[in-house]
Order: structure tokens, then C-alpha cells, then sequence
């Protein structure tokens, strides 16, 4: 099915070249319909072809797939490590404010508010900050800015969500174990956290295409050398002569998009005997 | 705890940790003499909020405006398609996966391939980059809703030997309501940033991002502090609105998500 | 819609003969819920489905409804087809859970089926204004179903069946979730709203007492595959409150609850048939 909507959106795109006109369609002053000369919307083949191509003009540079694959992989990574680190904190703060009212009456509001921070603030602070840290003994790497960042953005859907599976049991059985004076902890390890499985994993999921957009802005924002998102903007910068390449690195950062996609469906797959879908 | 001071937690405790955090912030900068461009204190930040009020203003009513454009187009798009999917099932399995790989991009990236195909000197690009963003949290809130009929109201309409426009009418779309205005809360904010940071990747600069941006870029860390202060502001004013909304249009329903 | 008079006194409301329904025919997950449903039912006819969980009670009523269709034998509703029976409303239902839209107030759901079926605005008023009046609900029409008892959602989910004065009710144990009292004070308002409309009805239900006051026969039902053993015809005098401490119901109920056993059953005047 997927592929099918690919094809059919790759006929749209150049069923549209087609047809449009070279200047797009304007109503009221403003341009509704995209321009369809070759410079704005090239061809799809021009695309795939250009990723064949050297990336480069200079002599002995890797082809534009090469760079795009490596790129990727750099971005990959690094938002694994921010969706793991993401998912930690979240799950701690999850448990935090299911344990004490008054943390999450106090703390929950401030987690949502979080992500109306827009990244690019957060850069020049992440990084600053970390010049003067040092993790395990070793010096503050651009890189871990942009996994910082990247788990900035994962943890909030991992506590949301996981709170309200830590919170959603029940009342007849929380009682239950509070008629075999369970203590909290037991409690938490046998009734909350089973329970909390089912919302737990669509919320890694999210978290993980959250990490993916995190560690893309966060590689602009702080100028880290390496991943997809220096990429795009690199290669935008010559749209004008070169209108394929820009493309090139938007459809790497989809794919790194749906790689990832791909593994939390893998992830979900192998924890389906544990949830049987509630919380979806 | 009786509900008046439940209540009272509610409120009272995130103001106290807000406030507890801005004077311990505040304490720490001045304390240990953290240079500005390390991290701005409070006070500087709301000094440069004051000076440059009228600018703030005038970037916010952009961005702002970006946003709503983008979030009104999109869910109205979003709401048509999704009539669209739940009739013809069909549809709802091509714009899924598409949907998912979609959710995982960072749709700002593509505000400099988009100045290229309108205009660079329109906020069109901007806009369009909310509408792609505010369109798949709405659809698929938007299909779930449509989709999940209690069954017996289903049985119910048949036994009337109702249509099928007659059932979307009386009972999806009615039904499908409180399921919208998730997926609209969910986009509220998403807007407000995304109209933001697709001001970093180039097109007209007259919005919050670009502010920040400069601000940073001459390390007037404080200023651009004061700006991102706006920015929070703005999604907050978004949020809090799409979560009236919410609470509006599903008053006295039993929310069974 | 047809008149009453339109139909000849001697069309039985509902007609099954050798009706059957297999789900999933001809494949290993094949269950047959009903097999060999011989019943008439007379025009005004109060007739109750009674068996263990699995007999097939509810499906029986489905097939009346053409919400099923039957794999066997014939079911005629008014002498027509259940598919254009349902076509013509000729039934109302009301099923197990009220099944009230929330969104609407307890007036808007009862309107329903008018505002489908083209009733004009101010008809639609005046008739779910009678409606709730009959089921004691008048001041809650502008009410919202959750702010209503489960009891009350139940009767709002009547006086909808009852909207369009259909001449066959169909209830799927509508009491099924209430408390003793309030169903027998339910049963009480269900049994007078019949005799004023004059409707047949087919009621599936769990409990015998209910059965055997609400009937004038009793269908007792046994499972795998589901089929009615004994139709038990209750002569007793008219329903009110003390009827459920007259020996004749007592009677009446010991026949059932031996029906339902399998043993043989005695019962004067009106008399038993075992199938």
C-alpha cells in the first residue's frame, strides 16, 4: 500500500509538470500553485539520477547516495542515543509524578510547556553548557548537543505517556492490592508497570520519530558537521543551479524517517504479547 | 484531600516550582557570575522583553498569524480527506503509511525547496509547511473518530433502515467531534513551532525565528531569550485554546478515546 | 406506511418456519445457532425467548429484525420479508444497551427515527413530547443521556422504539441491567404501554420471572443448536402488582423453570407444547 501511494504521488508530481505552467498559478497576489519549470520541481528522474552523480565538482568526491547514506547513518545514530536517553528520563519522570501528586500537579505543566521551546533556542545554550561539562571523562563532542536535543524531544511523549499508563488501572484493582498491604513498590512492579506496556510502546514510538526531528533541527542549530540535516540545508543552497540536489537530501531525511518507523513497528511487533493494544 | 484544596495543589504547585525556579535561576546566575552569553538570568531576559516590546509584538503577530493560516487551512483539509478515507477505506491505507513517514521527517526542512516553488518573498512557503505539519496529527485523529462506531448505534440505524449519508450524518460525524479537537490540540502547538522554525531555513524574516536566530548570532543571548519567551507564549495561547475547544465540544460525553 | 387495516386480522406478526442460521457455513468454524424455529405469533401477541446463554434467543430476534439473515426456512414479518419489513418500519427495537446517542439531548434521541424518515420539526416535538410523557420522562427531554439513571436511558431507548407506533416491538433483554425493583416497576409500565398500542412483541430475556409476567407465551429455548423446546402459553388474570404473589404465577414459573430443565411439564388450561 505504501508503495502504491508512492507511485501514485510520483505520477501527481509529474502529472503536474505537465500541465502547470512554468509560473504557477496566482489568486489574489499570491502564488497558490508551485511554479513547475524544471529549476523549481525537477524531474523525478533528474532526482534519482543526480544521486548517481558526484556530490561534488571537485576531483575524487563520493557520489550524492554515498554522501546522503553516510549522512543518514551519522543522524541515526545519534537519535538512538536521544530516543534511549529520551525514554529513560521519561519513564523516570513518569514514575516521579505518579508516585507524588504534588510533582506532577507542579511538574506535568512544565512538561508539556517544554516542547513549545522552539530547538533553535535551545542550541547556543546546549552547547555553551557543554563546553563545560565532561561525560565519563571525556570533553563535551558537538554531537552530544545534538543527542541532548534529540532527547529533549523524545521524552516528553514517553512520560506523558507512560504516566497515564502508570495511572490508568482500575480502581478495583489497586484495591484489590491494597487489601494484601502491597507496598508502593510492589504495586508499581506488578500491577502499574504491566499495565503501563500498552501505552508505554506507542509512546516510544512517537518518541522515536520526535528523536529523528530533534537530532535533524539540532545538527542546524548547532552546525554539527556529519548528519542529514547539515545536509539540507548545504545542498539548498544550490537550488538555483542545481535543483536536484536539494531533493536528494529531503528524500534521505524521509527515508532515515521511515527506517526508524520501521524498527519501533519491529519493537512493537515483538512486545505484542505483553499489550494487547490497549491505550491505542 | 477534600476538592477545595485539590484544587489548590493543582494551581498553586506548578506557580510555586515556576517561581521557586526563576529565583533559584536568577540566585545561580548571580551568584556564580555566569556571563551572559553563558545563560542569560531572568531579569535580563525580561529587561530586553521590555526594550524591545513593540518588536516582539510585531514578530509574534507574524509568526502568530503563519500559524493560524496553516492550522485553520490544514485541519480544514484534514477534516475533508478524512470524511474522504473513512467512506472509502481504501484511502485510509494509502495515506497511512505515508502518514507515519511523514510524522518522522522534519516537514521544516522542506521550507527552502518550497521558497524555491512559490515565492521567496510570500509567507506562502511558511504557511504551507504548517498545513503539511497540522494535516496528519488532525487526519488521523479525525479517521479514528470517524471510523469507531458504537456498534449498537450502527445496528441501531440499520434497524431504521437508514442510509449511509443518513449514518455519517447522524452518527460519525457527531461522534468523530471530540476526536477532532485531540488531533486539533495535538497540531496547536506543532503549529506555532513549526511556523517558527521554518523561518531558520530562509524566506521572509519577519517572524520570531528569525529574531531568535539573529540574536543568537550576535551571542545577545538575552534578547533572543526574550523572543523564545514569546514564542512559548504564543504556543501556550494556541494550546490552551485548542484545549477549551476540546473541553467545549466534548462536554457531556463520556470521552471513550 | 401500511395501515393497520391494511393487513387481513389473520396475518401472524411474525412467522418462522424451519428457520435456521448457520454462521460461517460450510467452513470448520461453523456454528449453527438456530436449527428447525417453528413460531407464530399473532397480531397484539406478547410472546417471551427464555434459555441458558448460547440457545440462540438473541440471534432469533435478529433474524425477525433483518439484522440476520437466516441459512434455512422462511420468516415472514406481517406476510412480507424481514428485509421489507424493516424497510417499511414495521418494528421497533430496543436492544440491551439504550444505545443513546450522547451527544444528543434525551428529546433529539427519541426524535430520531422521525427526522430520518422525514417528519416535519413540529410533528417530531409533539410526538417525543407524548412519548416521554407515556414513559414518565416528560421534564427530561432537555436533558443529556449521561445525566440519566440506566433505568431512564432505558426507557428513553422504548419510547424511541415506540415512535414510530409500530405494530412489533423487538427488545433484546432492555432489563437487563437494571435492579430488581426498578425492572419489575419497568415490566409494570412495558405491559400497559402494550395493551394501550395494541403491538405484538418479541422480548428475549434471562429471567423467568419477567417471562412469565410480562407473556402471553413463553418460548423456552435449549442450546447447541439452539431451538425451542417448549412454548408455554400464561393464561392469568391482568398484570398488576400482586399478580407476582398469585399462586397461578408461581405455577407458572415452577412450568418454565422445569422447562428450561428438560423435565416434562404440567400446565393447565391453556396448555403446553413440546417440541
Amino acid at each position: 500500500m505504501g508503495v502504491l501511494a508512492l507511485v501514485l504521488a510520483a505520477l501527481a508530481w509529474e502529472g503536474y509538470k505537465l500541465v502547470g505552467s512554468d509560473d504557477g498559478w496566482s489568486a489574489f497576489g499570491v502564488r497558490l500553485l508551485p511554479r513547475a519549470d524544471d529549476v523549481s520541481m525537477p524531474h523525478l528522474w533528474q532526482v534519482a539520477q543526480r544521486f548517481g552523480e558526484p556530490e561534488l565538482s571537485a576531483a575524487g568526491s563520493s557520489s550524492v547516495l554515498v554522501a546522503v547514506l553516510q549522512a543518514a547513518w551519522f543522524s541515526f545514530r545519534l537519535s538512538l542515543l536521544g530516543w534511549l536517553v529520551g525514554g529513560v528520563i521519561g519513564m523516570l519522570l513518569a514514575v516521579l509524578m505518579q508516585r507524588f501528586r504534588t510533582a506532577q500537579d507542579a511538574l506535568l505543566p512544565y512538561v508539556v510547556v517544554s516542547q513549545t521551546v522552539p530547538l533553535v533556542a535551545l542550541a547556543p545554550l546546549v552547547v555553551g553548557w557543554g563546553g563545560h561539562l565532561a561525560v565519563f571523562g571525556r570533553p563535551w563532542q558537538p554531537w552530544m548537543s545534538v543527542a541532548a536535543i534529540s532527547a529533549y524531544l523524545a521524552f516528553f511523549p514517553v512520560s506523558v505517556g507512560m504516566l497515564r499508563g502508570l495511572e490508568s488501572l482500575p480502581a478495583t484493582q489497586l484495591g484489590l492490592m491494597h487489601c494484601y498491604a502491597a507496598s508502593w513498590w510492589q504495586t508499581l512492579l506488578r500491577l502499574r508497570l504491566p499495565a503501563s506496556v500498552g501505552y508505554l510502546v506507542p509512546a516510544l514510538r512517537l518518541a522515536a520519530a520526535a528523536s529523528v526531528i530533534g537530532a535533524i533541527v539540532a545538527e542546524i542549530s548547532t552546525g554539527t558537521r556529519g548528519g542529514i540535516g547539515r545536509l539540507i540545508i548545504e545542498y539548498a543552497q544550490s537550488a538555483t543551479g542545481d535543483p536536484a540536489k536539494p531533493w536528494t537530501a529531503i528524500i534521505g531525511a524521509a527515508g532515515l524517517g521511515l527506517a526508524v518507523a520501521g524498527l519501533v513497528g519491529l519493537l512493537d511487533l515483538a512486545l505484542h504479547r505483553y499489550h494487547p493494544s490497549a491505550g491505542r | 484531600m477534600n476538592r477545595a484544596g485539590a484544587l489548590g495543589r493543582r494551581i498553586g504547585a506548578p506557580v510555586v516550582f515556576g517561581v521557586a525556579f526563576l529565583l533559584g535561576w536568577q540566585a545561580f546566575v548571580d551568584v556564580r557570575h555566569i556571563p551572559g552569553y553563558l545563560l542569560p538570568s531572568p531579569s535580563a531576559i525580561g529587561t530586553q522583553l521590555s526594550e524591545n516590546l513593540a518588536d516582539v509584538v510585531s514578530a509574534t503577530a507574524a509568526s502568530g498569524t503563519n500559524a493560524l493560516v496553516g492550522l485553520v487551512a490544514g485541519v480544514l483539509l484534514a477534516v475533508g480527506v478524512a470524511v474522504i478515507a473513512a467512506r472509502a477505506p481504501f484511502i485510509e491505507q494509502l495515506l497511512s503509511p505515508l502518514a507515519t513517514a511523514v510524522s518522522a521527517m522534519p516537514i521544516v526542512a522542506l521550507a527552502p525547496v518550497l521558497a524555491t516553488m512559490f515565492s521567496a518573498t510570500s509567507d506562502l512557503p511558511r504557511r504551507i509547511v504548517v498545513v503539511i505539519v497540522v494535516f496528519f496529527p488532525v487526519f488521523v485523529n479525525t479517521v479514528r473518530g470517524l471510523t469507531r462506531i458504537d456498534p449498537v448505534h450502527a445496528e441501531l440505524m440499520r434497524s431504521y433502515a437508514a442510509g449511509s449519508w443518513d449514518l455519517t450524518r447522524v452518527v460519525r460525524l457527531p461522534g468523530a467531534v471530540p476526536y477532532l479537537f485531540t488531533g486539533v490540540r495535538v497540531a496547536s502547538s506543532l503549529a506555532v513551532i513549526s511556523a517558527v522554525v521554518a523561518e531558520y531555513f530562509g524566506g521572509l524574516q519577519n517572524g520570531l525565528g528569525s529574531r531568535i536566530t539573529s540574536a543568537a548570532s550576535n551571542t545577545a543571548y538575552a534578547r533572543a531569550w526574550a523572543y523564545v519567551v514569546a514564542a512559548i507564549l504564543l504556543g501556550l495561547l494556541f494550546y490552551l485554546a485548542a484545549l477549551g475547544a476540546e473541553r467545549a465540544a466534548t462536554r457531556g460525553r463520556a470521552v471513550r478515546h | 406506511m401500511p395501515d393497520a387495516d391494511d393487513v387481513a386480522p389473520s396475518t401472524p406478526a411474525v412467522l418462522l418456519r424451519a428457520a435456521g442460521k448457520t454462521f460461517n457455513p460450510g467452513r470448520p468454524s461453523a456454528v449453527t445457532a438456530l436449527t428447525d424455529i417453528e413460531l407464530t405469533i399473532a397480531p397484539g401477541e406478547f410472546v417471551s425467548l427464555i434459555g441458558p446463554s448460547g440457545c440462540g434467543k438473541s440471534t432469533l430476534m435478529r433474524l425477525v429484525a433483518d439484522l440476520e439473515q437466516p441459512t434455512e426456512g422462511t420468516v415472514e414479518v406481517f406476510g412480507k420479508t424481514p428485509h421489507q419489513a424493516r424497510l417499511d418500519q414495521d418494528y421497533g427495537i430496543a436492544f440491551q444497551h439504550a444505545g443513546l446517542l450522547p451527544w444528543r439531548t434525551v428529546q433529539a434521541n427519541v426524535e430520531l427515527p422521525l427526522e430520518l424518515h422525514g417528519i416535519g420539526r413540529a410533528d417530531r416535538r409533539a410526538r417525543a413530547g407524548e412519548l416521554l410523557a407515556m414513559v414518565g420522562l416528560a421534564e427530561f427531554g432537555g436533558h443529556r443521556p449521561d445525566q440519566l439513571s440506566g433505568g431512564m436511558q432505558q426507557r428513553v431507548a422504548i419510547a424511541r422504539a415506540l415512535a414510530e407506533r409500530p405494530r412489533l416491538l423487538l427488545m433484546d433483554e432492555p432489563f437487563g441491567a437494571l435492579d430488581e425493583m426498578t425492572r419489575e416497576r419497568m415490566q409494570a409500565e412495558l405491559v400497559a404501554l402494550c395493551q394501550q398500542t395494541g403491538c405484538a412483541v418479541i422480548f428475549v430475556t434471562h429471567s423467568i420471572p419477567e417471562a412469565v409476567y410480562l407473556s402471553h407465551r413463553v418460548a423456552v429455548m435449549s442450546p447447541r443448536p439452539g431451538r425451542i423446546s417448549h412454548l408455554i402459553g400464561v393464561d392469568l388474570a391482568e398484570r398488576n402488582e400482586d399478580l407476582r404473589e398469585d399462586p397461578g404465577f408461581f405455577a407458572a414459573v415452577t412450568a418454565v423453570r422445569e422447562a428450561l430443565r428438560g423435565h416434562d411439564v404440567q400446565l393447565p388450561p391453556r396448555g403446553v407444547e413440546v417440541r
